[in-house]
């Protein structure tokens, strides 16, 4: 491929600067979570992290390299692959903590649950705009996207994840939304959704009923999720204005925080960095985000539009229900907090989708007159 | 392309752009009202709970349900006990509370400390143990200086309790604390380390039942790690109380005559195969593991050479001797070998090839009848019927009765035992079978080997006419407010198709074995209700394993082996009792089977019951001017 001067020029500096500052924030949090205590058993992965930083950036290279015009070409079988994968968990799938999530390759461990999510961004980006239209979609052309966000969502709550599956639904539902859909159809599929959640409730067997009312209420779980809730809203709240200082955070360090490194990231960052640091955190995210969408407005190709409004509402869905949890304000799942929580295959999706940002800021050019 | 920019442009994208930014921002404003909210308006309130880390969790343990005997006697409880734990992050300062702590358990300072340093870190307010259960008195000190220890705590721990100690300890089975491999199995998925499961008999196998399930509390504590406040609590689930087939005094009885000697009894009831007694000695306190063994106590119980860890009545495998005669009879009279009138010669012995086969009496039993051979315990007479059948015909009775697989008794470790059949022998040893060998197995001896649990389904087999019922030990399973939740019912294994003749012949012999003069069990009959058997003395010798019950330079006394059911005509219970080494089934195991069928059907105490209990009383003065027998009484 000929590499235009044009993409030189047109490079988008600006979220390049500020993934790369969530990146800087992501580091100094886990620095302090995973030096909880004297001889912690979890300091080996600061670098392991680190190594995944790097792989996510190469990730990001490879995204922006080619023509995003590319993986529209092979959205199905990009798509397809991660269903394989996903198939292959539930298969051959390690089992850790009571579920089936990673898979082993080699000397790591992948969670397809992750990348998966971009997949279905990708081919529902490509589906969407072909069909798109100022009256908005009709409910029959709605079936294809059920389908497509389907078959992961049901593969992902067999593991199960209910967190991850659940990001899914919300995301095919934020591009569908995005796009519009039929007025009448739109009206009927609410009406439908009110009714069946009754007629669902009275199929459920009573420990289901239990399990979905202690997700929605923490409190019905003291001894679990409604314990962990309130040390996460300790540590933040005794962070306060200007925060206890780094790695001076107790909560933290005494282990009263569960999945620190991952889920519960946000509170040690709160806790050490107060209220000063929590809010330059989120400042950064609702600048990558709106950055984001900006990308999409200036995109004229409409592929090129609603992947990065799919990208960007994957992002801003991750930010808002991780720190809407850790302060109490959202059920307990486990969805992780972009670019920040430990993990490859969280970060290198993560970055893989600022990549594909990037890629189509920089290549606006191409339907510009 | 064209196409799109003219049916919809980017002004209709740009338009639902708008609505886009409008939730993300507010969004995000819900975000930071919240941090504000929870940082800076609730910040100072916060800052105080997390410096004291006041929220804690607490467990509640579940109540293990209870064991009960038939007649819902309580057999194994939960006594309250105390444990000391100390958080070293309250315990401040640690060293002059420690040696406060120290001196009111009366112990060195440095054990305390190597105790705690031992023990494995989980977080730095988790209570660390200083000494479980105890006692009262240690305790009433601990709560007089409570104020002077702070970061000190104690837990009150319902504790297993067997009221009776020793008393069907096997079957009741002891706890220990969960190995790491029984933690990730999924059976015990809701246990954490430390906890204690059961481990053998009854507690193991009905684990699951009561175990129950854990609750908790969170709870507020004050700078000394003092409890202030309660702000949430899940109740504890209590295990479910198991009602047990067993009746008490039947068991008791059993296991006073069995002291002092090596060897295990087992009633069952022949019309529902439910188990009355199971007895096994020597014997062992399960209360001993409740809080631990130490090295001495665990090193004693498994080196002792009686192996008192051992369930006889079900692990140990014996050679039924003369009491397999009922199956070479009940085999003999249905494939037609033999008759009522069938007779043979007894010389005292018996030429089979170049070899003579000794008769027990040497002078011999002259012409022996069925009933009399059967009674009088014939070995001439049963060397032929024997001969005549065959190992396999031999091997298919004993099948049917039970013999030589597992009666299937929800217990771990039981023996099969084993019925040879001339295949089985190509297979094992891949030498064909021997016409002579059958002659030894046809009285029990050779390769044959049973279980006491075995011979006492047997004997109920023979009593009721040929039904063999499964075994069972539990009769209920209840919750706590009474729900059932588990009835026994009675499974029949094998129901015999028998000529009308064959069962009253038997029947009729094995009377005469207890109530004819001339009967081997004469000496342990009722006066007044009459009752039918069979003894059994098995030789030692020859048996490679055995030898553990030899004394120095004498030969190793026979097996002494008893069956019986009782009353004759349709029996309430069926009994088998081994001892080892105990010389003759008609001295040693009859008198023991005799009296547990006297306290089953409750006839008063007579000039035997005296005799037995003065034979006893001599057994066990003998024996303890020689050595300490029963393990585990020198606790507490």
């Amino acid at each position: 491929m000929m590499i235009d001067r044009r993409l030189v020029e047109y490079f988008d500096w600006w979220m390049l600067f500020l993934t790369l500052m969530a990146c800087g924030i992501g580091l100094v949090a886990l620095y302090s979570a995973v030096h909880a205590g004297a001889d912690n058993p979890l300091s080996g992965l600061f670098v392991r992290q680190l190594v995944w930083y790097g792989a996510g950036l190469f990730a990001m290279v490879i995204a922006f390299l080619i023509s995003y015009k590319a993986y529209e070409r092979w959205a199905l079988l990009i798509y397809l692959v991660c269903i394989g994968m996903l198939v292959a968990v539930l298969l051959f799938g390690k089992y850790v903590g009571g579920s089936k999530r990673w898979l082993a390759l080699g000397p790591v461990s992948i969670q397809p649950s992750e990348m998966v999510k971009l997949a279905v961004i990708i081919l529902l980006s490509k589906y969407y705009a072909r069909i798109v239209k100022a009256e908005g979609i009709r409910l029959q052309e709605l079936i294809v996207p059920v389908i497509i966000t389907a078959i992961p969502f049901v593969l992902i709550v067999r593991q199960p994840d209910l967190g991850t599956s659940m990001l899914v639904a919300l995301v095919a539902a934020s591009i569908t939304m995005y796009v519009k859909i039929e007025r009448r159809t739109f009206i009927g599929l609410i009406v439908t959704g009110i009714l069946a959640v009754p007629l669902v409730w009275s199929v459920l067997k009573g420990y289901q009923k239990q399990r979905i009312l202690t997700f929605l209420d923490p409190e019905r779980d003291p001894l679990g999720a409604g314990y962990h809730i309130i040390q996460s809203k300790i540590a933040i709240g005794s962070g306060m204005l200007t925060g206890k200082g780094f790695l001076k955070g107790s909560q933290n360090t005494l282990d009263f925080l569960p999945e620190h490194h991952t889920d519960f990231i946000f509170s040690v960052l709160a806790e050490e960095w107060g209220f000063l640091g929590a809010i330059i955190m989120l400042l950064v995210f609702l600048l990558i985000i709106i950055w984001g969408l900006l990308i999409a407005q200036r995109c004229r190709d409409p592929f090129g539009t609603i992947l990065a409004v799919g990208v960007t509402a994957m992002i801003a869905w991750q930010v808002v229900i991780n720190t809407g949890m850790v302060m109490g304000l959202l059920p307990v799942v486990g969805v992780t907090l972009p670019l920040i929580s430990y993990g490859g295959s969280s970060v290198i999706t993560m970055l893989a989708g600022i990549g594909l940002l990037l890629n189509i800021s920089m290549r606006r050019f191409m339907f510009e007159k | 392309m064209r196409n799109y920019l003219e049916s919809i442009d980017s002004e209709w994208f740009n338009r639902r752009m708008v609505g886009v930014f409008v939730l993300v921002l507010i969004a995000f404003a819900v975000l930071v009202t919240r941090l504000l909210y929870l940082q800076v308006l609730e910040g100072k309130e916060f800052r105080r709970l997390s410096e004291i880390n006041s929220i804690r969790l607490q467990d509640i343990d579940a109540p293990r349900g209870l064991i009960l005997d038939s007649a819902n006697n309580i057999l194994v409880d939960n006594r309250p006990s105390f444990d000391l734990y100390i958080v070293l992050k309250d315990a401040k300062p640690v060293e002059k509370t420690l040696a406060k702590v120290a001196a009111l358990l009366d112990e060195p300072v440095d054990q305390l400390q190597a105790r705690l340093k031992g023990a494995k870190k989980q977080g730095a307010y988790a209570p660390l143990l200083i000494k479980a259960d105890i006692g009262r008195d240690t305790l009433a000190g601990i709560e007089v200086h409570k104020f002077e220890l702070p970061g000190v705590e104690v837990h009150v721990v319902p504790r297993r309790h067997y009221i009776f100690e020793a008393h069907a300890a096997h079957l009741l089975g002891y706890m220990g604390e969960i190995s790491q491999d029984e933690l990730l199995s999924s059976p015990y998925a809701d246990c954490k380390s430390g906890d204690s499961i059961g481990k053998f008999g009854m507690e193991k196998a009905y684990e699951g039942f009561l175990r129950g399930k854990r609750g908790g509390r969170q709870v507020e504590v004050n700078a000394n790690g003092q409890v202030v406040r309660i702000l949430n609590t899940v109740d504890a689930l209590p295990g479910q109380n198991i009602v047990l087939t067993i009746d008490h005094a039947v068991q008791s009885r059993a296991e006073e005559l069995l002291q002092g000697r090596v060897g295990a009894a087992v009633a069952i009831d022949p019309n529902s195969g439910r188990i009355l007694a199971m007895a096994s000695s020597p014997t062992f306190d399960p209360n001993m593991f409740v809080v631990g063994l130490t090295h001495d106590q665990w090193s004693g119980l498994v080196s002792n050479p009686y192996r008192p860890l051992e369930n006889k009545a079900i692990q140990a495998e014996y050679p039924p001797a003369s009491t397999y005669k009922i199956v070479t009879a009940l085999a003999g009279l249905e494939e037609g070998v033999i008759n009522a009138h069938t007779s043979y010669y007894c010389p005292g012995f018996y030429r089979f090839g170049n070899r003579s086969y000794r008769c027990w009496k040497k002078s011999g039993h002259g012409d022996v009848q069925f009933a009399k051979a059967l009674a009088q315990s014939c070995d001439v007479y049963f060397y032929q019927v024997g001969e005549a059948l065959g190992v396999d015909r031999l091997a298919k009775y004993a099948h049917q009765l039970g013999l030589g697989t597992a009666t299937g008794i929800n217990l771990d470790r039981e023996s099969k035992g084993l019925i040879p059949t001339a295949e089985w022998k190509l297979r094992r040893f891949g030498v064909p079978w021997q016409k002579g060998e059958t002659l030894s197995i046809a009285i029990g001896q050779g390769f044959d080997l049973v279980t006491p649990l075995q011979m006492a389904v047997f004997a109920a087999t023979i009593g009721n006419g040929g039904i063999r019922y499964k075994p069972y030990m539990v009769q209920e399973i209840r919750s706590i407010d009474d729900q059932i939740s588990f009835v026994a019912n009675p499974e029949v294994m094998t129901r015999m198709n028998l000529k009308p003749g064959t069962i009253p012949l038997v029947h009729e012999a094995l009377w005469e074995v207890v109530n004819d003069p001339r009967g081997t069990a004469y000496l342990s009959r009722f006066k007044d209700l009459a009752f039918s058997g069979k003894t059994g003395t098995a030789q030692v010798v020859g048996r490679p394993s055995e030898g553990d019950g030899k004394q120095e330079g004498a030969a190793p006394k026979d097996h002494a082996w008893f069956v019986c059911y009782a009353p004759s005509e349709n029996p309430k219970i069926a009994v088998a009792v081994i001892i080892e080494h105990g010389e003759h089934g008609s001295s040693a195991a009859a008198p023991v089977a005799r009296e547990m069928v006297r306290v089953y059907l409750n006839l008063p105490p007579d000039a035997v019951t005296e005799k037995i209990e003065k034979e006893k009383q001599e057994r066990l003065a003998s024996i303890e001017s020689a050595a300490p027998e029963t393990v585990g009484d020198e606790e507490e």
